[in-house]
């Protein structure tokens, strides 16, 4: 059952549940994801943590990564902040104190193990994915290397190997998933002299994380990193000194990085299903009015044509009817004068016969 | 340019293809530097810039500018403009070529290219909104090839293809708004996920509206920009027909274009009133966004209108030019500029001389491809033997 949570999101935006752009296309669900139940997580109080680099040489060892270039037991790296790359899975930086000065504050880096990752759910080959255990795991197999991922990560984790020409890989901590598989604990866990790591069920470790801060409220900041950020993480942080001035963010809000995605999801298969109704009924329209106009043009034509020739037909039965007209008039002219020719003729001849 | 005199026997060495070869030279020894020492050889990507000039230029500005296809064809084919008709061949050839460069440029950026494939055919990450980009580009990548092939199979002489695929335009063309919509808008909700890295006045959960209406302009202005280019290069290889709808077409889009970024216009405003980001504009990214939303939002659409109320053709020219340069600008801030705007200077991005390189080569390759294309095959005139359907 994994990725469950980001399956049904991607399956409500395949059922377009949520069709408008926005940040909620879970709110047709009431459902809350808090993690995988008995999923692992680890406990990293900052006020244990002298910064000893201890975690960072087992995890060197325990990933098989290439030796540093500086030995983990030089402690002038710490001079300088540091980020997770593709030959550290983990790092210590160090930051100054302001309650007391002579103390230093040291902060472990590694990924957070989200319970939601951003990582996984930009992955268009599924590359990451959250274990039902705790670890959010890498399968280079698949990878393409399009470093979405590292785009995508709040907390800017994944590294690549960027001197790789042709296989290159997205590294990151693991959580040691394969030990945490065979029932040891991870590589850091293990290596830390001063305890500064708790490993548990993550319900069992935060409950430790809220005992400590109970009975020491002096002690730490009254509050869990990684309880709520970015939807909750399976690596848990409580410190004596504000976050921020760690290093590390309080402006990531507490919204699962799936959901900030959802709603655009969503509304891909609106336009599938919709874009083409529409664009069909512009061309319909279109097409219709063309249809319309041009029967209009030719009804138009047509009765302009029957117009004139009515009326040539009434022109033409007009001048018929003077010629006929006309005709008998020149006939009746004709008789008349034939008449009268004939009269005169008639007399004439009679007048000569008198004359003899 | 060289396309003018195609029947004198002409030399090669032009000063363009003089240019046009070297730039193909050091692109060959770029890409043969980018696959055997990787990206860390030839660019300036690192973990926390783990994208670069090749995905905000070569991918989100090329797919963009490559919006003139689908913004052609559903002017004239869906809305019934036909007299910009002569526009759709020389917009479909451009789109293709645009995509086609975008295709090429990732094949630099990804790690494994010849994995490509591996989202549609070995695992699908439906949950990411580059599954979507990529399916939506692989897609339309094929329609716009296929939209394109009557002018082809015209060359060729190959008339009952022809025939056949010019039936299918309606359906060709509907396919290639809905692909273009979904994936034009996806590329900008590819950064909905870093609202942590993201400037807030760039990062808004309507990134992916913005990206797809500033799409529609974008691709009106590319029409008008890639016409003004091919008149002067290509003039001799236009007909009667392609000049005399070249001045609608001229005034028709830089009203559409203008109309669209007045829209734009608005709902960038609208997105800093939901988020209520007013206060950043007193900021120094704050004057950036205003440099961006007033000198290449507003002024061109203002400009766009005065051009279209005085038939002012060469202002309306000189505006696409603007509005192009204003859709970069956008895909830059929001891929590289206000990206990772946290981080100190020392750990921000500049590309470095072989990343600008590469890119000038993949366009390189598109002009030139484009110069092949309109110097044979009927695109900015019509095949005699097919006159005024295609």
């Amino acid at each position: 059952m994994s990725l469950t949570r980001r399956k049904f999101l991607g399956w409500m935006g395949a059922a377009g549940a949520g069709a408008v752009i926005g940040k909620n296309a879970a709110a047709s669900t009431t459902e809350h994801f808090k993690g995988y139940p008995n999923s692992f997580a680890i406990l990293h109080d900052i006020t244990l943590c002298v910064g000893c680099r201890s975690c960072e040489a087992a995890c060197n060892k325990v990933n098989e990564l290439p030796p540093p270039d500086r030995p983990f037991t030089d402690l002038s790296v710490l001079d300088e902040k540091r980020r997770t790359t593709a030959k550290a899975y983990t790092v210590v930086n160090r930051f100054k104190n302001r309650k007391v000065p002579q103390q230093p504050v040291f902060v472990k880096k590694q990924c957070n193990h989200c319970l939601e990752p951003a990582c996984a759910s930009a992955c268009f080959v599924r590359a990451l994915r959250k274990t039902p255990e705790g670890p959010v795991v890498y399968d280079p197999s698949v990878c393409v290397g399009c470093r979405y991922c590292m785009v995508a990560c709040p907390f800017d984790i994944p590294a690549y190997e960027y001197d790789n020409a042709l296989s290159p890989k997205i590294m990151k901590c693991t959580m040691c998933y394969p030990r945490i598989l065979k029932g040891r604990l991870p590589g850091c866990v293990e290596a830390c002299p001063r305890e500064a790591l708790t490993f548990g069920k993550r319900s069992d470790v935060l409950e430790i994380a809220r005992q400590r801060i109970r009975e020491n409220p002096g002690r730490y900041v009254n509050h869990i990193y990684g309880e709520t950020e970015m939807g909750g993480t399976s690596w848990l942080y409580i410190s004596g000194v504000p976050y921020k001035e760690t290093g590390m963010r309080e402006d990531l809000g507490v919204t699962p990085a799936p959901e900030l995605t959802s709603g655009a999801l969503s509304v891909v298969p609106m336009v599938v299903g919709l874009w083409p109704v529409l664009l069909t009924g512009i061309y319909a329209i279109t097409q219709r009015k063309e249809k319309v106009s041009a029967e209009e043009k030719a009804a138009a034509v047509a009765e302009a044509v029957e117009k004139s020739e009515a009326q040539a037909c009434h022109v033409l039965s007009e001048a018929l009817d003077k010629a006929h007209k006309d005709a008998l008039k020149e006939k009746e002219a004709a008789v008349h004068q034939a008449v009268k020719k004939a009269l005169a003729e008639a007399a004439g001849s009679k007048a000569e016969e008198a004359a003899h | 340019m060289s396309g003018k005199n195609t029947f004198t026997s002409r030399s090669l060495l032009t000063p363009f293809n003089l240019v046009a070869g070297l730039i193909l030279i050091v692109g060959a020894v770029i890409t043969v530097l980018r696959f055997t020492r990787g990206l860390a050889g030839v660019t300036h990507l690192s973990n926390d810039n783990p994208w670069g000039l090749w995905i905000g230029f070569d991918l989100l500005c090329g797919v963009a500018l490559a919006a003139g296809g689908y913004v052609t064809s559903a002017a004239v084919y869906i809305f019934g403009m036909k007299r910009y008709h002569s526009a759709v061949r020389p917009a479909i050839l451009t789109g293709f070529l645009g995509y086609a460069m975008v295709v090429l440029a990732l094949n630099y950026d990804v790690g494994r290219p010849w994995r490509l494939p591996y989202p549609f055919v070995v695992q699908q990450g439906t949950t990411s909104l580059l599954f979507e980009v990529g399916a939506c580009v692989a897609l339309y990548l094929t329609v716009l090839f296929i939209e394109f092939t009557p002018a082809a199979l015209e060359w060729l002489g190959l008339k009952r293809a022809r025939n056949l695929v010019t039936r299918l335009t309606i359906l060709l063309t509907i396919f290639g708004v809905v692909l273009s919509t979904l994936h034009q808008s996806s590329l900008g909700a590819l950064y909905l996920i870093a609202p942590s890295k993201l400037h807030p006045l760039w990062y808004s959960s309507y990134l992916p509206v913005y990206f797809f209406v500033s799409s529609i302009v974008a691709g009106l202005s590319m029409v008008l920009f890639e016409s003004t280019l091919a008149h002067h290069y290509f003039g001799d290889k236009m007909d009667e027909k392609h000049l005399r709808e070249n001045t609608d077409v001229t005034l028709g889009f830089a009203k559409a274009a203008s109309l669209t970024l007045a829209g734009y216009f608005t709902i960038k405003v609208i997105g800093i009133a939901m988020d209520n980001n007013w206060r950043y504009l007193a900021t120094g990214y704050g004057l950036w966004f205003l440099v961006e939303l007033l000198g290449f939002v507003a002024l061109p659409c203002f400009l766009y209108a005065v051009g279209v109320r005085d038939k002012n053709i060469r202002l309306i020219r000189w505006t696409a030019v603007l509005t192009v340069l204003g859709i970069i600008l956008n895909r830059l801030n929001v891929s590289l500029i206000a990206f990772n705007w946290r981080l100190p200077s020392s750990e921000r991005y500049f590309p470095s001389w072989m990343e600008i390189m590469i890119s000038v080569f993949v366009v390189t390759i598109g002009i030139l491809v484009y110069r092949f294309v309109v110097t044979r095959m009927p695109v900015l005139y019509e095949h005699t033997d097919y006159p005024s359907s295609h």
